[in-house]
This record gives C-alpha cells, sequence and structure tokens, in this order.
C-alpha cells in the first residue's frame, strides 16, 4: 500500500510542542512517581524504599483523615453543586422577564478567582454573620464558624457560590435543546411539575448531567484555593484537602518522597472516579435513549 | 400576530422573576455589594457594616495601590495572560490542525492525540512536586518562565477543543487550496485558522481566565516579590492586611474591577464561549 505524503510542515506544527510538553509535563509526572519509590527529602541523599511510602500512608492518620475529609468535601460540594444549578437553571429557563441580565448576573462568580471570594466570605462568616447572629439572638449563628469543627460549611458555601455559575450555564444549554413541544403533549398526558421534571426533562438533559458530575468531581477532590483563603487548612487539620497537605508538607516539610507517593495515589483516585462516573452515567443515558 | 405577541407576554412568569432578582440581589449582589462598601469606609465606620459609608473615600485604594504596588502586580498578571493567549491560540491550533488532519495518515499522529488526551487527567497538584524541582535547573521561577509553563500545559485541554472542532471542517477545503499551490502553513494561515475563529474565542476565554485568576502555580513558582501575580499578592499580603479590613478589601476590589469590566463589557461572547468548549454538540 502507498502511504500518502504528509508534508514536513506537519511536523513541524506538532512536534517541537510534544516534545516540550514531555520535558515539562510528562518528565516531572514520571520523576514524582519515580520518587515516590525513594525516601528523598527534597535534597540531599536518596535510597530507594519500594512500596515503603505508600504502605505508610495507609497508617498515617494524617494522611487517611485529609483523604476522608477530601472524599467528604468533594461529595457535598458535587451533590450541592448539582441539585442548586439544575434547579436554578430550570427557573432561569422559564418564561421570566429579564433573562439574559439574570443569566449574566448568576454567571458572574465563575470570572472571580476563588481565592478572592473566600477572603471576601472569610470575612462574612467571622464578622458579619455572628454579629447578625448575636443581635438577634440565634446561638448557632453568633460564633465564628470558621474556628469551629464545622469550619467545612463555610467552605463549601463559598465553593457552591462559585461552582453554581458554571453548572448553571451548562444545564441551562442543555434545557435549551429541549423541544418544548414535548412539555404540551406531557400536559395532555396530566404530567406537570416534578413528574415532567424526571420523566421527561432530566432524560433529555442527561448528557449534560454527565459533563457536570464528572467536572465537578474532579475539581472539587483537588479543592486547594478556597481552603488557603479561608481555613488555611484548619482548625488543626480540619479542612485539609489532599492538595493542602501536598502543599504543606511537600514543599517545607520535608517530605518530598512522600508527599510523591501521596500525589500518585490522588492521581490513581482521580483516574478512577473519573473512569467510573463516565461509565455509571454513560450506561444510564442509553439506558434512557431505549 | 399582535395577539399572539400579547398573550405569551403576558404568559410570563412573574414569581419566578421575582424570586430570581431576589436571590440574585441577596447572594450574588449582596457579597460584592460588601466589599464595595467596605473598601469605601474607614476604620470607625465600621460599626454599622451594612449602612452606606457617609462620604465617598477612595484613600483605602490609593494606599492598596502603593501598599502592594498594584501597577507591577497588574503589569505581571497582564504579561503573563496576554502572550499566553497569543501564543497559545497560534501554537495549539496548529498543533491540533496537524494532528487532525493526519491522523489516519501516521501513526504518530494519532499517538500524540492519545497522549495529549490522556495527559488531561494529570491535574497540576499532581506534578507541583517535581515541577518546582525542575523550575529551578531550568529558571523558570518567573514571570517568563510561568508563562511558557501556562503555554505548555493548556496543550491537552486545547488540543481537545481544537481537534474536535477541525474534525467539522471539510478536509475538501484544504485539497482545494492545495491545488491552487497553498502550502500547509498557508493552508492552516488564512484558510483553517479564520475558520476556527468560534473555538479560538473558546479557547481564548478560558486560558484568560485560567491565567488571571490562578493561584497554585504562581504560589508554588514565583517566590520573587517582583514577579508576583495579584491574586499572589493577595496571599502574601494577607499577614500585612491584617485586621485593616477596609485597606483589603480595597485591594480584593482592584484585583475583581478589570475582570468585572472584561465581563460587562463581553459577557454575552463569554458565556456562549464557555458552552462551546464544555458541551460538544
Amino acid at each position: 500500500m502507498k502511504k500518502e505524503k504528509v508534508s514536513k510542515a506537519f511536523y513541524l506544527m506538532t512536534i517541537p510542542m510534544a516534545i516540550l510538553f514531555f520535558i515539562f509535563h510528562t518528565y516531572p509526572f514520571i520523576k514524582g512517581v519515580f520518587y515516590s519509590f525513594t525516601d528523598w527529602k527534597g535534597y540531599g541523599d536518596w535510597n530507594f524504599v519500594n512500596l515503603r511510602n505508600y504502605l505508610h500512608i495507609f497508617k498515617d492518620k494524617n494522611v487517611i483523615s485529609s483523604y476522608l475529609f477530601t472524599f467528604k468535601f468533594a461529595l457535598a460540594a458535587t451533590i450541592g453543586v448539582n441539585i442548586l444549578s439544575m434547579i436554578l437553571a430550570c427557573a432561569l429557563n422559564a418564561k421570566i422577564r429579564c433573562k439574559n441580565f439574570l443569566k449574566a448576573v448568576y454567571f458572574l462568580p465563575y470570572m472571580l478567582g476563588v481565592l478572592i471570594i473566600g477572603y471576601i466570605f472569610k470575612y462574612i462568616f467571622s464578622n458579619i454573620i455572628p454579629m447578625v447572629g448575636s443581635s438577634l439572638g440565634i446561638e448557632a449563628l453568633s460564633n465564628n464558624l470558621l474556628g469551629t469543627d464545622s469550619a467545612w460549611i463555610p467552605v463549601l458555601i463559598v465553593t457552591i457560590w462559585q461552582g453554581l455559575a458554571f453548572n448553571t450555564l451548562i444545564y441551562l444549554a442543555g434545557l435549551q435543546t429541549v423541544d418544548t413541544s414535548l412539555y404540551e403533549a406531557a400536559s395532555l398526558d396530566g404530567a406537570t411539575g416534578l413528574k415532567r421534571f424526571l420523566k421527561i426533562t432530566f432524560p433529555l438533559i442527561a448528557p449534560f448531567f454527565t459533563i457536570n458530575m464528572v467536572l465537578s468531581g474532579k475539581n472539587y477532590l483537588m479543592a486547594f484555593d478556597q481552603m488557603m483563603a479561608m481555613t488555611n487548612g484548619g482548625p488543626g487539620t480540619a479542612t485539609t484537602t489532599i492538595s493542602v497537605l501536598i502543599y504543606k508538607k511537600g514543599f517545607t516539610g520535608g517530605q518530598f518522597a512522600y508527599q510523591s507517593a501521596n500525589a500518585v495515589l490522588l492521581f490513581l483516585i482521580i483516574i478512577f472516579i473519573s473512569v467510573l462516573q463516565l461509565k455509571v452515567l454513560e450506561k444510564r443515558e442509553e439506558r434512557v435513549g431505549e | 400576530m399582535m395577539g399572539v405577541k400579547n398573550a405569551s407576554r403576558q404568559k410570563k412568569n412573574n414569581i419566578v422573576t421575582i424570586i430570581l432578582f431576589f436571590f440574585a440581589a441577596l447572594v450574588i449582589v449582596g457579597p460584592l455589594y460588601l466589599a464595595i462598601i467596605i473598601a469605601l469606609k474607614t476604620p470607625d465606620q465600621m460599626s454599622n457594616i451594612l449602612a452606606l459609608p457617609n462620604s465617598l473615600n477612595f484613600d483605602n485604594f490609593v494606599k492598596a495601590w502603593e501598599m502592594t504596588d498594584y501597577p507591577r502586580k497588574f503589569g505581571n498578571t497582564l504579561f503573563i495572560t496576554v502572550v499566553n493567549l497569543v501564543f497559545t491560540i497560534f501554537t495549539n491550533s496548529a498543533a491540533a490542525y496537524a494532528i487532525e488532519r493526519n491522523r489516519k495518515k501516521r501513526k504518530i499522529f494519532n499517538a500524540l492525540y492519545y497522549y495529549f488526551i490522556s495527559a488531561m487527567f494529570i491535574p497540576f497538584n499532581v506534578l507541583m512536586l517535581p515541577l518546582v524541582k525542575q523550575a529551578d535547573v531550568f529558571n523558570l521561577d518567573n514571570i517568563l518562565g510561568i508563562t511558557f509553563l501556562y503555554i505548555v500545559f493548556g496543550l491537552p485541554m486545547n488540543t481537545f477543543l481544537y481537534t474536535g472542532f477541525i474534525k467539522s471542517i471539510p478536509v475538501a477545503l484544504d485539497e482545494a487550496a492545495k491545488i491552487d499551490g497553498a502550502s500547509p502553513i498557508q493552508v492552516f494561515r488564512y484558510i483553517i485558522f479564520p475558520t476556527l475563529k468560534p473555538m479560538t474565542a473558546t479557547v481564548a476565554i478560558l486560558s484568560s481566565m485560567w491565567t488571571w485568576n490562578d493561584f497554585l502555580m504562581p504560589l508554588v513558582l514565583l517566590s520573587d516579590k517582583k514577579h508576583q501575580t495579584l491574586q499572589l499578592a493577595q496571599y502574601v499580603f494577607q499577614g500585612q492586611f491584617n485586621t485593616q479590613y477596609n485597606l483589603a478589601f480595597a485591594s480584593y476590589l482592584l484585583v475583581l474591577l478589570p475582570v468585572l469590566i472584561f465581563y460587562i463589557i463581553c459577557q454575552k461572547w463569554i458565556m456562549s464561549g464557555v458552552v462551546a468548549g464544555s458541551v460538544k454538540q
């Protein structure tokens, strides 16, 4: 078989970029995996320790508790963001006035950096809410939540506040693909409200649900900025996610190799969860499509 | 026609509209309103936080501007964002074009396609430890270095976005230009690149938002004060702001302001761009 000619220009367009990508992205990644099997502190000599770092992770209370926190946080944020953004998208898709203006306002948080939003909300939760709470005599609100074991709730609220924008926009794009004549037919059959949503709307926007679930799951498993802004991982280590732990101990704690093992584990978990989500959600989409 | 129009106008759902306005004001605009009034107040006006300031007082902004060396930090962030944008658009679209058009002809292009796509699953947090060590060796702990890394790191996502779009451009277009004597680079430059405009808009928005708002990469790479970005500066100055909330909020607003202005001007364009990047129809 004669091979079609491929111009040199095409190689010129890709190969240099691919080489740079390998040197600055793949190579550090491989190096990280390599060091995860050593006892390197980030400086000085090192030895191979085989799987010792990995085995130690499963006995390290700090790491285990930050994994549990990260899972709890990611799950709560993913569910919270997706339920609320679905409701918000349905409301914005209704026959309302000033539709474009409202859409623009609700999308605004997407543009703002999480770190600064975190700082603004930190002030609201530590100064304004306790003030309002104590003047109204509500015990539960008169303390600074960020200093208690419930510190993760304000952090979760900020995460949802910011995440709603993107997810709502995607659901809106999905809802706009739904043929409204379907609704008329459904209302003739007596399907309205929640029933109509579950039986007709949701199956039709299922692909958009998949996108949102996978992207939010992955994002929130790596949550970092909002913790750094609001709690610095505390009080104690109550809101320390894996990313925060890797950053803190890996760079300054002399645990370069150990935290590299932690990073590799995080990577495997993210892959596993993303693939699992895609498989489960796509299967459900197919079933709905039948 | 008039009758129909009137009827549909009457059907507008006022209750939902009111609820949406109420929540937008309370939840979205509320915190930003707070930030603005706190930034405009002096500490002695803080006893009633929610009240409007007595007079418009921009002292906090002036102080924050000087204290954080705003012009330099703004310049740094703008440099990173603009240079990254220009290079990303040209290099990544060209790479995606070459990959997509030759995937069936040569195995290497197909392999590169899967290489980039699978790299999307490696988050930055996972490779930051060794990357920082390597950045020291290559002298990348500065503005130019971080810009270079952004251009390289955007490649997987942008290849994914661009190849999906290029697939829908008929190869006949390339062939016709080739018969007229155009080289592959000319075909790309004059035929393909202009056709890519909608996807280029998406890539432009996503990359700019990424570099402008990114905190983690500047945090681990840029230790020299002169090279800090706006986001990183807010983190570094937390200790110095301490309880001077008025000053801190003025500083936050100075960072948010360019984005807000940009958003007000190109809001429609941004929203459609983000949707196009996430939903492949």
